[in-house]
């Protein structure tokens, strides 16, 4: 990449707002797989007991089950949101940004 | 019939890396099996298959960017269920039911560990990687780095990571296939090898991602008919499955509520095993077999799909094994171990998937999820491989001896002779480690990968003050720290050394491993006042632009 092109995409505002955009929600989701993932190990470790419970009362079935099997879906659902959203949008802006660049 | 003498925690725990990391070791020995004809011929079949892909994978295999990465042309898709494959491994398939047949609700906890580092890799690392770098990580960690110290580094690393993976790999295969087959030891080892060698050798990334994906859906759709078939036995209703395993289990209730752990062991696992997926030479290598950043990120949306997919189903088959093959006459036998008598499954715990097999669909279908469960360690490997092979072609060879000025007809040269080598290393080794105790190998990896990989290449792209002197330092100490601790733990110290008390307390360093790599990285960099660390100081601008757009990135070559 020469240093024209490279001028170009830094003082493109666009950039700026791709920049802002695809970290910005890279790090939320991120936080939320974390916070979701080390809040059940917290759970585990201090609390198993209320994984252990029935999830309602007679029942075999445990409240830890319906929770995991949610947080299998969370991982998968998370991804796909971002998959959306950058293949999406953020291509978009990014195709605009490229072009602009090598005009 | 033939006995080995090895246990079954050093024999299938070194291949799960799950239980490895877990502890939990389930004891028993490893018998060989009467021969299964029908698993043999099936895998022969398999075999066959794929030796005909590799012939023609070779024909489209020519320059450097076909071998490392079959010319940037997988499709997200393709490559999604190849990362899939990676981790549906036999390790995750029979070990996983293994420990929810042993434990229940605990073998879910760990399945979810392998699972939850996905998405952190897509969000921060797949993209930017895929942007970045060519064939190997290393091309991404040493962008604006000096070449030859950091490729000398990461390409050390790789070479470790990759040796534990392999040892593992064999050592597991040569058990497997008496458990399996019914064949002797040295048979698995020597023809894993060799079929390794062959496809690597002939039929570069193209090959090993096809046979990875065929083996990710023949294994998909056998474990999708095994939990159908579970679920059918009790009319789909969950909840009898679990009265029906409850009322079955020696520990009763207690199979559905998560056991004892320790916090700080608890967490680390968690962190070696999110972190080390993002840092493992052979899995960062799959980006760049595909077209461009949108590709990569499709392939790891597809994977997590996958991966989330199939451990529910080991979930199934584990309570499924519970319900249908516990107890049932014919599926258990009492051995003699340390002068007790234990009664357990027949060929141990690690075999609960295939007896449910044989439950659920009879001597063929027993066959064909034998036959599969020993295929996935040949596509592993293969990939493994590869890995290693590109970290010495590329990054040593091309990069570091050469400067950069090596001719592709060489470097390709140079990887290929190199894939021959690992190949009798890797024999060599499987040979020597048969009766060694190696349940600390792939946690090893994991923690190295974690501790030594990902700083340095999250930093990369992330820090604008990370400096050669800084990464090197910092990656070597990562590396230092996750090989002594885990050296000095419970898992070598007491496991393999036959001390009383470990010098360190826990299982899994990395929680201490990634935190001292990342703040020498940090510290020995801002005190680098050299010029050259301006200079790499500056480049970042360029690196940050180009991760961000692609543009400059290498995208895929047409045949």
């Amino acid at each position: 990449m020469n240093e024209d092109v490279l001028k170009k995409v830094q003082s493109n505002p666009k950039f700026k707002e791709l920049v802002h955009k695809k970290t910005s929600l890279g790090w939320q989701l991120s936080i939320a797989m974390l916070v979701i993932y080390y809040g059940f190990i917290m759970i585990l470790a201090f609390s198993p007991s209320t994984l252990g419970a029935p999830l309602a009362p007679g029942m075999t079935m445990t409240v830890g089950i319906p929770v995991g099997i949610l947080i299998i879906l969370s991982a998968f659902v998370l991804t796909g949101l971002y998959v959306r959203k950058a293949n999406g949008e953020f291509d978009q802006l990014n195709r605009e940004i490229v072009e602009e660049a090598q005009k | 019939m033939k006995k080995c003498t090895g246990s079954l925690a050093l024999a299938a725990l070194s291949l799960f890396p799950v239980l490895a990391f877990a502890s939990g070791a389930i004891e028993g020995d490893v018998k060989q099996q009467a021969t299964n004809w029908h698993a043999i011929i099936m895998f022969v079949v398999f075999v066959a298959f794929t030796m005909g892909i590799t012939y023609w994978a070779a024909r489209r295999t020519r320059s450097a960017s076909d071998f490392y990465t079959a010319g940037g042309g997988i499709s997200g898709f393709q490559n999604g269920l190849a990362i899939a494959g990676d981790y549906m491994s036999a390790a995750s398939f029979l070990g996983i039911s293994a420990m929810v047949f042993d434990k229940g609700y605990d073998g879910l906890i760990y399945s979810m560990g392998f699972l939850v580092g996905w998405p952190v890799i897509l969000f921060l690392v797949a993209e930017r990687l895929r942007n970045l770098g060519k064939y190997t990580f290393a091309d991404v960690a040493s962008y604006r780095l000096q070449q030859t110290p950091v490729r000398s580094f990461a390409a050390t690393s790789t070479l470790v990571v990759v040796a534990m993976y392999l040892i593992a790999q064999m050592v597991g295969a040569g058990k497997l296939i008496q458990l399996l087959f019914g064949m002797n030891y040295s048979s698995a080892v020597v023809m894993v090898g060799i079929l390794m060698v062959c496809y690597v050798l002939f039929g570069g990334m193209l090959a090993t991602t096809w046979v990875q994906i065929i083996k990710a859906v023949l294994l998909l759709c056998g474990a999708s008919f095994m939990a159908f078939m579970v679920l059918s036995t009790v009319g789909f209703s969950p909840e009898l499955m679990f009265e029906k395993a409850v009322a079955a289990h020696a520990k009763h209730a207690a199979i559905m509520s998560p056991g004892k752990a320790d916090p700080v062991d608890s967490i680390s696992l968690g962190m070696a095993l999110m972190f080390g997926t993002a840092g493992l030479p052979h899995i960062l290598m799959r980006f760049f077999t595909v077209s461009d950043a949108k590709e990569a990120r499709k392939s790891v949306f597809y994977a997590t799909g996958f991966i989330g997919y199939f451990y529910i189903l080991t979930f199934i088959i584990g309570f499924g094994a519970i319900m249908l093959v516990l107890n049932q006459p014919g599926m258990m036998e009492t051995i003699t171990k340390d002068g007790k008598q234990i009664t357990q499954l027949v060929g141990g715990s690690n075999m609960a998937a295939i007896h449910l097999a044989n439950a659920v669909g009879g001597d063929m279908f027993l066959g064909f999820i034998s036959a599969v469960a020993f295929a996935t360690i040949l596509a592993v490997v293969a990939g493994l491989a590869l890995s290693g092979a590109s970290a010495v072609s590329h990054d040593l060879y091309a990069s570091v001896i050469m400067k950069g000025k090596a001719n592709e007809a060489d470097e390709i040269r140079v990887s290929k002779i190199t894939t021959v080598v690992l190949g009798v290393i890797a024999i060599v080794l499987g040979l020597v480690f048969e009766k060694q105790n190696i349940a600390f190998m792939v946690g090893l990896a994991f923690s190295i990968a974690a501790s030594a990989n990902f700083p340095i290449l999250f930093l990369s792209m992330f820090w604008k003050g990370l400096t050669t002197r800084g990464a090197v330092i910092g990656g070597f100490v990562g590396l230092a720290t996750a090989v002594v601790l885990i050296v000095l733990g419970p898992a070598v110290w007491v496991d393999v050394m036959k001390h009383k008390a470990a010098l360190f307390p826990y299982k899994n360093p990395a929680i201490f491993s990634i935190t001292l790599a990342f703040v020498s990285t940090w510290l020995f960099s801002v005190t680098d006042k050299s010029k050259s660390a301006a200079e790499e100081k500056a480049k970042f601008d360029a690196q940050f632009v180009r991760s961000m757009t692609g543009i400059g990135a290498t995208g895929a070559s047409k045949h």
